[in-house]
Protein backbone atom coordinates (compact mmCIF):
# COMPACT_ATOMS: atom_id res chain seq x y z
CA UNK A 1 0.00 0.00 0.00
CA UNK A 2 2.43 2.69 0.93
CA UNK A 3 4.22 1.46 -2.37
CA UNK A 4 1.38 2.03 -4.36
CA UNK A 5 1.32 5.62 -2.50
CA UNK A 6 4.93 6.40 -3.06
CA UNK A 7 4.40 5.57 -6.88
CA UNK A 8 1.30 7.78 -6.97
CA UNK A 9 2.79 10.93 -5.23
CA UNK A 10 5.81 10.16 -7.81
CA UNK A 11 3.65 10.43 -11.00
CA UNK A 12 2.27 13.29 -9.90
CA UNK A 13 5.13 15.21 -8.85
CA UNK A 14 5.89 14.49 -12.49
CA UNK A 15 2.46 15.57 -13.91
CA UNK A 16 2.36 11.74 -15.34
CA UNK A 17 -1.07 10.75 -15.40
CA UNK A 18 -1.45 6.96 -14.44
CA UNK A 19 -4.15 4.58 -14.24
CA UNK A 20 -4.56 2.88 -11.00
CA UNK A 21 -3.99 -0.20 -13.44
CA UNK A 22 -0.81 0.78 -14.41
CA UNK A 23 -0.16 1.88 -10.52
CA UNK A 24 -0.45 -1.64 -9.87
CA UNK A 25 1.85 -2.55 -12.46
CA UNK A 26 4.18 -0.37 -11.78
CA UNK A 27 4.53 -1.60 -8.05
CA UNK A 28 4.59 -4.88 -9.52
CA UNK A 29 6.92 -4.68 -11.76
CA UNK A 30 9.10 -2.94 -9.48
CA UNK A 31 8.88 -5.85 -6.60
CA UNK A 32 9.99 -8.28 -9.38
CA UNK A 33 12.79 -6.28 -10.40
CA UNK A 34 13.74 -5.92 -6.08
CA UNK A 35 13.67 -9.58 -6.08
CA UNK A 36 15.73 -10.38 -9.21
CA UNK A 37 18.07 -8.28 -7.46
CA UNK A 38 17.88 -10.56 -4.18
CA UNK A 39 18.25 -13.77 -6.21
CA UNK A 40 21.68 -12.54 -7.78
CA UNK A 41 23.05 -11.10 -4.77
CA UNK A 42 22.10 -14.29 -3.14
CA UNK A 43 23.93 -16.21 -6.26
CA UNK A 44 26.68 -13.80 -5.71
CA UNK A 45 27.53 -15.06 -2.30
CA UNK A 46 26.94 -18.32 -2.47
CA UNK A 47 29.42 -18.39 -5.24
CA UNK A 48 31.51 -16.12 -3.61
CA UNK A 49 31.65 -17.81 -0.18
CA UNK A 50 32.27 -21.34 -2.63
CA UNK A 51 35.54 -20.40 -3.11
CA UNK A 52 36.53 -18.63 0.27
CA UNK A 53 38.66 -20.00 2.92
CA UNK A 54 37.61 -22.35 5.58
CA UNK A 55 35.46 -25.33 3.96
CA UNK A 56 32.97 -27.27 5.86
CA UNK A 57 34.21 -30.59 4.50
CA UNK A 58 31.71 -33.01 7.05
CA UNK A 59 28.60 -30.95 6.15
CA UNK A 60 29.09 -31.81 2.82
CA UNK A 61 30.27 -34.86 3.30
CA UNK A 62 26.61 -35.19 5.32
CA UNK A 63 24.60 -33.70 2.48
CA UNK A 64 25.89 -35.71 0.16
CA UNK A 65 24.60 -38.80 1.68
CA UNK A 66 21.53 -36.78 2.12
CA UNK A 67 20.37 -36.13 -1.45
CA UNK A 68 22.82 -38.74 -3.06
CA UNK A 69 22.08 -42.07 -0.78
CA UNK A 70 18.66 -41.29 0.88
CA UNK A 71 17.51 -40.64 -3.38
CA UNK A 72 18.86 -43.92 -4.45
CA UNK A 73 15.29 -46.23 -3.73
CA UNK A 74 13.01 -43.25 -5.17
CA UNK A 75 16.10 -43.00 -8.48
CA UNK A 76 15.71 -46.86 -8.64
CA UNK A 77 12.06 -47.38 -8.83
CA UNK A 78 11.77 -44.53 -11.48
CA UNK A 79 14.99 -45.59 -13.59
CA UNK A 80 13.28 -49.07 -13.93
CA UNK A 81 9.62 -47.94 -15.06
CA UNK A 82 10.83 -45.01 -16.86
CA UNK A 83 13.11 -48.01 -19.60
CA UNK A 84 10.07 -50.10 -19.15
CA UNK A 85 7.51 -47.82 -20.36
CA UNK A 86 10.10 -46.29 -23.25
CA UNK A 87 10.12 -49.82 -24.32
CA UNK A 88 6.71 -51.39 -23.94
CA UNK A 89 5.56 -47.89 -25.61
CA UNK A 90 8.42 -47.80 -28.74
CA UNK A 91 8.54 -51.55 -29.37
CA UNK A 92 4.87 -51.37 -31.74
CA UNK A 93 5.84 -48.93 -34.02
CA UNK A 94 9.39 -50.46 -34.29
CA UNK A 95 7.78 -53.85 -34.94
CA UNK A 96 5.41 -52.14 -37.51
CA UNK A 97 8.74 -50.78 -39.78
CA UNK A 98 10.55 -54.38 -39.31
CA UNK A 99 12.98 -52.28 -36.65
CA UNK A 100 12.82 -54.42 -33.49
CA UNK A 101 17.06 -54.57 -33.66
CA UNK A 102 16.79 -50.96 -33.27
CA UNK A 103 14.84 -50.56 -30.06
CA UNK A 104 17.81 -51.04 -27.68
CA UNK A 105 19.81 -48.38 -28.85
CA UNK A 106 16.73 -46.15 -29.12
CA UNK A 107 15.54 -46.64 -25.76
CA UNK A 108 19.08 -46.31 -24.62
CA UNK A 109 19.92 -43.13 -26.31
CA UNK A 110 16.48 -41.50 -25.28
CA UNK A 111 17.38 -42.56 -21.95
CA UNK A 112 20.87 -41.09 -21.69
CA UNK A 113 20.32 -37.83 -23.79
CA UNK A 114 16.91 -36.71 -22.08
CA UNK A 115 14.75 -38.82 -20.38
CA UNK A 116 17.28 -40.06 -17.45
CA UNK A 117 18.67 -36.43 -16.81
CA UNK A 118 15.14 -35.07 -16.89
CA UNK A 119 13.38 -37.29 -14.95
CA UNK A 120 15.87 -37.83 -12.12
CA UNK A 121 16.58 -33.70 -12.03
CA UNK A 122 12.17 -33.51 -11.91
CA UNK A 123 11.78 -36.29 -9.00
CA UNK A 124 14.78 -34.78 -7.32
CA UNK A 125 13.47 -31.13 -7.36
CA UNK A 126 10.36 -32.53 -5.48
CA UNK A 127 12.03 -34.53 -3.12
CA UNK A 128 15.81 -32.42 -2.43
CA UNK A 129 14.11 -28.60 -3.38
CA UNK A 130 11.08 -28.96 -1.35
CA UNK A 131 13.33 -30.45 1.79
CA UNK A 132 15.90 -27.99 1.33
CA UNK A 133 12.99 -25.10 1.25
CA UNK A 134 11.42 -26.58 4.32
CA UNK A 135 14.68 -27.08 6.60
CA UNK A 136 15.87 -23.69 5.83
CA UNK A 137 12.65 -22.44 6.26
CA UNK A 138 12.51 -23.79 9.48
CA UNK A 139 15.72 -22.60 10.48
CA UNK A 140 14.93 -18.81 9.46
CA UNK A 141 11.06 -19.13 11.41
CA UNK A 142 12.95 -20.89 14.53
CA UNK A 143 15.59 -17.89 14.86
CA UNK A 144 18.61 -20.90 14.33
CA UNK A 145 20.20 -19.01 11.56
CA UNK A 146 20.12 -15.89 13.29
CA UNK A 147 21.41 -18.02 16.30
CA UNK A 148 24.84 -19.23 13.77
CA UNK A 149 25.36 -15.56 12.50
CA UNK A 150 25.68 -14.79 16.23
CA UNK A 151 28.02 -17.86 16.97
CA UNK A 152 30.49 -15.89 14.21
CA UNK A 153 29.36 -18.55 11.25
CA UNK A 154 28.42 -17.35 8.10
CA UNK A 155 25.14 -19.18 7.52
CA UNK A 156 25.67 -18.87 3.85
CA UNK A 157 29.14 -20.80 4.30
CA UNK A 158 27.83 -23.78 6.59
CA UNK A 159 24.29 -24.00 5.27
CA UNK A 160 24.32 -23.32 1.50
CA UNK A 161 27.48 -23.78 -0.12
CA UNK A 162 27.42 -27.62 0.78
CA UNK A 163 24.03 -28.06 -0.31
CA UNK A 164 24.71 -26.23 -3.78
CA UNK A 165 27.82 -28.28 -4.09
CA UNK A 166 26.37 -31.68 -3.12
CA UNK A 167 23.66 -31.37 -5.23
CA UNK A 168 25.35 -30.22 -8.23
CA UNK A 169 28.07 -33.59 -7.56
CA UNK A 170 25.05 -35.71 -6.74
CA UNK A 171 22.38 -35.16 -9.31
CA UNK A 172 24.94 -35.97 -12.46
CA UNK A 173 25.93 -39.38 -10.38
CA UNK A 174 22.16 -40.36 -9.58
CA UNK A 175 21.15 -39.92 -13.43
CA UNK A 176 23.74 -42.43 -14.20
CA UNK A 177 22.13 -44.32 -12.16
CA UNK A 178 19.52 -43.98 -13.12
CA UNK A 179 20.29 -44.35 -16.91
CA UNK A 180 21.96 -47.92 -15.81
CA UNK A 181 18.41 -48.77 -14.30
CA UNK A 182 16.33 -47.78 -17.17
CA UNK A 183 18.30 -49.98 -19.35
CA UNK A 184 17.97 -53.28 -17.72
CA UNK A 185 14.03 -52.34 -17.19
CA UNK A 186 14.41 -51.79 -21.02
CA UNK A 187 16.01 -55.32 -21.48
CA UNK A 188 13.37 -56.68 -18.95
CA UNK A 189 10.77 -55.34 -21.14
CA UNK A 190 12.07 -56.42 -24.26
CA UNK A 191 11.93 -60.16 -22.72
CA UNK A 192 8.27 -59.48 -22.01
CA UNK A 193 7.11 -59.68 -25.58
CA UNK A 194 10.34 -61.38 -27.03
CA UNK A 195 13.75 -63.15 -26.08
CA UNK A 196 16.87 -61.11 -26.07
CA UNK A 197 20.29 -61.94 -23.80
CA UNK A 198 21.40 -59.39 -21.49
CA UNK A 199 24.94 -58.98 -23.52
CA UNK A 200 22.46 -58.75 -26.81
CA UNK A 201 20.51 -55.55 -25.80
CA UNK A 202 23.43 -54.25 -24.35
CA UNK A 203 25.50 -54.66 -27.46
CA UNK A 204 23.05 -53.57 -29.37
CA UNK A 205 22.23 -50.62 -27.19
CA UNK A 206 25.62 -49.28 -27.24
CA UNK A 207 26.25 -49.86 -30.82
CA UNK A 208 24.94 -46.25 -31.71
CA UNK A 209 25.49 -44.53 -28.26
CA UNK A 210 28.45 -41.93 -28.79
CA UNK A 211 30.50 -40.12 -26.10
CA UNK A 212 29.02 -37.19 -27.64
CA UNK A 213 25.85 -38.36 -26.10
CA UNK A 214 26.83 -38.95 -22.22
CA UNK A 215 28.51 -35.79 -21.99
CA UNK A 216 26.47 -32.94 -22.67
CA UNK A 217 23.68 -34.76 -20.83
CA UNK A 218 26.19 -34.95 -17.80
CA UNK A 219 27.16 -31.57 -18.20
CA UNK A 220 23.25 -30.45 -17.96
CA UNK A 221 22.53 -32.56 -14.85
CA UNK A 222 25.03 -30.38 -12.88
CA UNK A 223 23.14 -27.53 -13.65
CA UNK A 224 19.94 -29.53 -12.98
CA UNK A 225 21.56 -30.03 -9.26
CA UNK A 226 22.62 -26.09 -9.02
CA UNK A 227 19.57 -24.66 -9.95
CA UNK A 228 17.33 -27.24 -7.89
CA UNK A 229 20.03 -26.89 -4.41
CA UNK A 230 20.44 -22.85 -4.97
CA UNK A 231 16.35 -22.36 -5.49
CA UNK A 232 15.48 -24.46 -2.60
CA UNK A 233 17.68 -22.80 -0.51
CA UNK A 234 16.67 -19.20 -1.91
CA UNK A 235 13.24 -19.96 -0.99
CA UNK A 236 14.17 -21.16 2.52
CA UNK A 237 16.74 -18.63 3.27
CA UNK A 238 14.12 -16.12 2.70
CA UNK A 239 11.30 -17.17 4.60
CA UNK A 240 9.74 -14.64 6.54
CA UNK A 241 8.90 -15.39 9.72
CA UNK A 242 5.59 -17.46 10.84
CA UNK A 243 4.93 -21.12 10.18
CA UNK A 244 2.99 -20.62 7.27
CA UNK A 245 6.18 -19.59 5.31
CA UNK A 246 7.42 -22.78 6.07
CA UNK A 247 5.07 -24.19 3.39
CA UNK A 248 5.10 -21.70 1.18
CA UNK A 249 8.95 -21.85 0.74
CA UNK A 250 8.69 -25.75 0.48
CA UNK A 251 6.21 -25.43 -2.17
CA UNK A 252 7.60 -23.00 -4.67
CA UNK A 253 11.00 -24.38 -4.16
CA UNK A 254 9.20 -27.07 -5.70
CA UNK A 255 7.58 -25.32 -8.39
CA UNK A 256 10.58 -22.69 -9.34
CA UNK A 257 12.98 -25.63 -9.61
CA UNK A 258 11.01 -27.62 -12.06
CA UNK A 259 10.26 -24.89 -13.92
CA UNK A 260 13.85 -23.92 -14.30
CA UNK A 261 14.85 -27.59 -14.97
CA UNK A 262 12.83 -27.61 -17.82
CA UNK A 263 14.14 -24.25 -18.78
CA UNK A 264 17.58 -25.26 -18.68
CA UNK A 265 16.84 -28.04 -20.60
CA UNK A 266 15.44 -26.40 -23.14
CA UNK A 267 19.16 -24.57 -23.63
CA UNK A 268 20.92 -27.17 -23.32
CA UNK A 269 19.33 -29.28 -26.26
CA UNK A 270 20.09 -25.68 -27.95
CA UNK A 271 23.34 -25.88 -27.54
CA UNK A 272 23.59 -29.65 -28.08
CA UNK A 273 22.30 -29.07 -31.50
CA UNK A 274 25.04 -26.67 -32.23
CA UNK A 275 27.88 -29.17 -31.23
CA UNK B 1 23.18 -15.20 47.09
CA UNK B 2 24.61 -11.66 47.52
CA UNK B 3 24.56 -9.69 44.53
CA UNK B 4 28.09 -7.64 43.65
CA UNK B 5 27.38 -3.80 43.09
CA UNK B 6 27.87 -3.20 39.43
CA UNK B 7 30.61 -1.32 37.83
CA UNK B 8 30.24 2.07 36.31
CA UNK B 9 32.16 1.26 32.75
CA UNK B 10 29.62 1.38 30.02
CA UNK B 11 30.42 -1.83 28.01
CA UNK B 12 26.73 -1.51 25.56
CA UNK B 13 25.92 2.27 25.23
CA UNK B 14 22.71 3.23 22.98
CA UNK B 15 21.97 6.82 21.55
CA UNK B 16 19.04 7.76 19.78
CA UNK B 17 18.24 4.37 18.37
CA UNK B 18 15.36 4.72 15.67
CA UNK B 19 14.80 1.51 13.63
CA UNK B 20 11.30 0.66 11.94
CA UNK B 21 9.65 -1.94 9.61
CA UNK B 22 8.25 -0.42 6.47
CA UNK B 23 5.68 1.67 7.77
CA UNK B 24 5.84 1.17 11.40
CA UNK B 25 8.27 2.42 13.64
CA UNK B 26 8.98 0.02 16.23
CA UNK B 27 12.27 2.05 17.96
CA UNK B 28 11.26 6.06 17.76
CA UNK B 29 14.39 6.76 20.50
CA UNK B 30 16.02 4.76 22.65
CA UNK B 31 19.34 5.52 24.04
CA UNK B 32 20.54 3.27 26.97
CA UNK B 33 23.83 2.22 28.91
CA UNK B 34 24.29 -1.17 29.94
CA UNK B 35 27.20 -1.20 32.66
CA UNK B 36 29.68 -3.58 33.52
CA UNK B 37 28.42 -6.62 35.40
CA UNK B 38 24.97 -5.37 35.27
CA UNK B 39 21.76 -7.39 34.86
CA UNK B 40 19.88 -4.71 32.84
CA UNK B 41 15.82 -5.87 32.45
CA UNK B 42 14.26 -3.92 29.82
CA UNK B 43 10.05 -4.06 30.01
CA UNK B 44 7.40 -3.11 27.92
CA UNK B 45 4.23 -4.37 26.30
CA UNK B 46 4.41 -7.11 23.04
CA UNK B 47 5.52 -4.84 19.79
CA UNK B 48 7.37 -2.15 21.66
CA UNK B 49 10.64 -3.24 20.35
CA UNK B 50 12.33 -5.02 22.85
CA UNK B 51 13.53 -8.19 20.68
CA UNK B 52 14.38 -5.58 17.81
CA UNK B 53 16.92 -3.54 20.42
CA UNK B 54 18.81 -6.39 21.34
CA UNK B 55 18.95 -7.99 17.73
CA UNK B 56 19.92 -4.40 16.45
CA UNK B 57 23.06 -5.00 19.45
CA UNK B 58 24.62 -7.34 17.71
CA UNK B 59 23.43 -6.71 14.32
CA UNK B 60 21.11 -9.04 13.01
CA UNK B 61 19.01 -6.35 12.65
CA UNK B 62 20.65 -2.63 10.92
CA UNK B 63 19.67 -0.03 13.09
CA UNK B 64 17.61 3.42 10.70
CA UNK B 65 19.63 6.10 13.10
CA UNK B 66 21.35 6.42 16.40
CA UNK B 67 24.54 5.06 17.58
CA UNK B 68 25.31 1.67 19.32
CA UNK B 69 28.18 1.31 20.63
CA UNK B 70 29.51 -2.20 22.43
CA UNK B 71 32.56 -2.33 23.87
CA UNK B 72 33.38 1.37 22.87
CA UNK B 73 33.03 0.06 19.00
CA UNK B 74 30.68 2.24 16.88
CA UNK B 75 28.76 -1.42 15.84
CA UNK B 76 26.95 -0.18 12.71
CA UNK B 77 30.77 0.93 11.03
CA UNK B 78 31.97 -2.29 12.09
CA UNK B 79 32.95 -4.28 8.52
CA UNK B 80 32.54 -7.95 8.56
CA UNK B 81 35.67 -9.54 10.46
CA UNK B 82 35.26 -6.67 13.21
CA UNK B 83 31.27 -7.60 13.96
CA UNK B 84 32.42 -11.32 14.37
CA UNK B 85 35.25 -10.75 16.59
CA UNK B 86 32.81 -8.18 18.62
CA UNK B 87 30.15 -11.21 18.23
CA UNK B 88 32.09 -13.30 19.91
CA UNK B 89 32.13 -11.93 23.09
CA UNK B 90 28.44 -12.26 22.79
CA UNK B 91 26.33 -13.98 24.34
CA UNK B 92 22.40 -14.56 22.67
CA UNK B 93 19.65 -16.39 24.24
CA UNK B 94 16.81 -16.50 21.69
CA UNK B 95 13.19 -16.94 22.67
CA UNK B 96 12.72 -20.25 21.13
CA UNK B 97 15.95 -21.28 22.29
CA UNK B 98 17.05 -21.85 18.56
CA UNK B 99 18.59 -24.89 19.09
CA UNK B 100 19.80 -26.66 16.01
CA UNK B 101 17.31 -29.55 15.46
CA UNK B 102 19.57 -31.92 13.62
CA UNK B 103 22.53 -31.75 15.99
CA UNK B 104 22.70 -33.76 19.27
CA UNK B 105 23.03 -31.45 22.95
CA UNK B 106 26.59 -32.40 22.58
CA UNK B 107 26.56 -30.90 19.12
CA UNK B 108 24.71 -28.05 19.58
CA UNK B 109 26.99 -26.87 22.63
CA UNK B 110 30.10 -27.69 20.61
CA UNK B 111 28.69 -25.51 17.40
CA UNK B 112 29.56 -22.54 18.70
CA UNK B 113 32.97 -23.77 21.05
CA UNK B 114 34.90 -25.40 17.44
CA UNK B 115 33.98 -21.78 16.21
CA UNK B 116 34.51 -19.21 18.25
CA UNK B 117 37.59 -20.44 20.75
CA UNK B 118 39.39 -22.66 18.23
CA UNK B 119 42.66 -23.88 19.04
CA UNK B 120 40.61 -26.36 21.70
CA UNK B 121 41.66 -29.75 22.20
CA UNK B 122 39.15 -32.56 22.11
CA UNK B 123 39.71 -33.01 26.13
CA UNK B 124 38.95 -29.31 26.54
CA UNK B 125 35.89 -29.40 24.19
CA UNK B 126 34.99 -32.32 26.18
CA UNK B 127 35.38 -31.02 29.54
CA UNK B 128 33.54 -27.30 29.10
CA UNK B 129 30.18 -29.03 27.07
CA UNK B 130 30.15 -31.35 30.37
CA UNK B 131 30.26 -27.81 32.72
CA UNK B 132 28.48 -25.64 30.84
CA UNK B 133 25.72 -28.88 31.11
CA UNK B 134 26.09 -28.89 34.51
CA UNK B 135 25.79 -25.32 35.03
CA UNK B 136 22.77 -25.51 33.81
CA UNK B 137 21.31 -29.08 35.64
CA UNK B 138 21.32 -31.05 32.61
CA UNK B 139 24.46 -33.36 31.93
CA UNK B 140 22.24 -36.64 31.41
CA UNK B 141 20.91 -34.74 27.96
CA UNK B 142 23.81 -35.32 26.48
CA UNK B 143 23.51 -37.02 23.36
CA UNK B 144 19.48 -35.99 23.63
CA UNK B 145 18.17 -34.55 20.45
CA UNK B 146 16.37 -31.06 20.64
CA UNK B 147 13.47 -32.32 19.78
CA UNK B 148 13.40 -34.73 22.82
CA UNK B 149 13.55 -31.84 24.82
CA UNK B 150 10.82 -30.43 26.82
CA UNK B 151 10.42 -26.26 26.81
CA UNK B 152 12.43 -25.66 29.86
CA UNK B 153 15.36 -28.23 28.67
CA UNK B 154 15.47 -26.62 25.48
CA UNK B 155 16.23 -23.02 27.04
CA UNK B 156 18.63 -24.55 29.68
CA UNK B 157 20.12 -25.78 26.84
CA UNK B 158 20.36 -22.84 25.14
CA UNK B 159 21.56 -20.97 28.16
CA UNK B 160 24.47 -23.63 27.98
CA UNK B 161 25.61 -22.82 24.61
CA UNK B 162 25.07 -19.39 25.23
CA UNK B 163 27.90 -19.33 28.17
CA UNK B 164 29.82 -22.32 26.75
CA UNK B 165 32.38 -19.52 25.10
CA UNK B 166 32.39 -17.39 28.37
CA UNK B 167 30.72 -13.94 26.74
CA UNK B 168 31.25 -10.87 28.29
CA UNK B 169 27.56 -10.10 27.44
CA UNK B 170 24.77 -12.36 27.38
CA UNK B 171 21.24 -11.15 25.83
CA UNK B 172 18.48 -12.59 27.07
CA UNK B 173 15.20 -12.55 24.66
CA UNK B 174 12.64 -13.59 27.00
CA UNK B 175 14.09 -16.43 28.93
CA UNK B 176 11.19 -17.87 31.17
CA UNK B 177 8.61 -16.98 28.45
CA UNK B 178 5.95 -20.49 28.50
CA UNK B 179 7.33 -22.03 31.17
CA UNK B 180 6.04 -23.50 34.63
CA UNK B 181 6.69 -20.81 37.36
CA UNK B 182 8.81 -23.51 38.99
CA UNK B 183 10.56 -23.56 35.93
CA UNK B 184 10.96 -20.17 35.42
CA UNK B 185 12.19 -19.59 38.87
CA UNK B 186 15.04 -21.78 38.54
CA UNK B 187 16.17 -20.30 35.13
CA UNK B 188 15.92 -16.67 36.76
CA UNK B 189 18.01 -18.03 39.63
CA UNK B 190 20.48 -19.25 37.07
CA UNK B 191 20.82 -15.72 35.12
CA UNK B 192 21.92 -14.41 38.92
CA UNK B 193 24.21 -17.55 38.72
CA UNK B 194 25.47 -17.00 35.27
CA UNK B 195 26.08 -12.89 36.06
CA UNK B 196 28.38 -13.78 39.94
CA UNK B 197 30.02 -16.69 38.21
CA UNK B 198 31.23 -15.83 34.86
CA UNK B 199 31.12 -11.63 35.45
CA UNK B 200 28.90 -11.20 32.54
CA UNK B 201 26.75 -7.70 32.19
CA UNK B 202 23.35 -8.88 30.92
CA UNK B 203 20.54 -7.28 28.99
CA UNK B 204 16.88 -9.31 29.96
CA UNK B 205 13.94 -8.50 28.08
CA UNK B 206 10.90 -10.27 29.37
CA UNK B 207 6.82 -9.97 30.72
CA UNK B 208 7.88 -12.11 33.87
CA UNK B 209 7.43 -10.23 36.63
CA UNK B 210 9.10 -12.73 39.46
CA UNK B 211 12.02 -12.93 36.97
CA UNK B 212 12.54 -9.44 36.91
CA UNK B 213 12.36 -9.10 40.67
CA UNK B 214 15.07 -12.08 41.03
CA UNK B 215 17.18 -10.60 38.43
CA UNK B 216 16.93 -6.93 38.18
CA UNK B 217 19.79 -4.98 38.83
CA UNK B 218 18.39 -1.47 37.03
CA UNK B 219 14.76 -1.69 34.71
CA UNK B 220 14.42 0.19 31.58
CA UNK B 221 10.55 1.15 30.61
CA UNK B 222 9.93 1.02 26.72
CA UNK B 223 6.85 2.86 25.89
CA UNK B 224 5.60 3.41 21.64
CA UNK B 225 9.19 2.86 20.66
CA UNK B 226 11.10 5.34 23.46
CA UNK B 227 12.35 5.01 26.99
CA UNK B 228 9.61 5.66 29.32
CA UNK B 229 11.14 5.49 33.27
CA UNK B 230 14.64 3.75 34.49
CA UNK B 231 15.22 3.08 37.29
CA UNK B 232 15.23 0.03 40.31
CA UNK B 233 12.59 -2.97 40.96
CA UNK B 234 11.85 -0.98 44.28
CA UNK B 235 11.45 2.56 41.97
CA UNK B 236 8.76 1.16 39.52
CA UNK B 237 6.51 -0.08 42.50
CA UNK B 238 4.29 1.81 44.24
CA UNK B 239 3.95 4.50 42.12
CA UNK B 240 0.74 6.18 41.06
CA UNK B 241 1.50 5.87 36.77
CA UNK B 242 -1.19 3.09 35.55
CA UNK B 243 0.94 2.17 32.76
CA UNK B 244 3.81 1.15 35.10
CA UNK B 245 1.31 -0.11 37.55
CA UNK B 246 -0.14 -2.37 35.12
CA UNK B 247 2.58 -4.45 34.81
CA UNK B 248 3.62 -4.58 38.97
CA UNK B 249 0.35 -4.81 40.44
CA UNK B 250 -2.14 -8.20 39.75
CA UNK B 251 -4.41 -7.91 37.08
CA UNK B 252 -8.20 -8.57 36.57
CA UNK B 253 -8.44 -8.38 40.63
CA UNK B 254 -12.51 -8.43 39.80
CA UNK B 255 -12.32 -11.55 37.36
CA UNK B 256 -10.31 -13.45 40.26
CA UNK B 257 -12.27 -16.81 41.31
CA UNK B 258 -10.78 -16.50 44.42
Amino acid sequence: MQQYKRVKNYARGRSIALTDTSVEHTVSFKKFLVNLADVFLFVTQVFRNTFARGFEFREFLKQCFQIGNKSLGLISITGIIIGLVLTIQSRPVLVDFGAVNMLPSMVTISLIREMGPVITALICAGKIGSSMGAELGSMRVTEQIDAMEVSSTNPIKFLVVPRVLACTLMIPLLTLYADALGIFGGWLAANIKGDISAVLFLTQAFRDVEFIDLIPAVIKSFFFGMVIALVGCYKGYHASAGTESVGVAANTAVVMASLLVIFVDLIAVQITDLL
Amino acid sequence: MKKETPNTESVVAIRNLKKGFGPKEVLKDVSLDLKKQENLVVLGKSGTGKSVLIKCIVRLLRADAGEISVFGEEINGLDKPALDDIRKRIGFLFQSAALYDSMTVRENLEFPLRRIRKGLSEQEIDQKVHDALENVGLVEAIDKMPSELSGGMRKRIGLARTIIVDPEIILYDEPTTGLDPVTSNEISILINEIQQKYKASSIIITHDMECVRTVADRIIMLKEGAVYKEGSFKEFQGGDDDYINSFFKPQNTELNKN
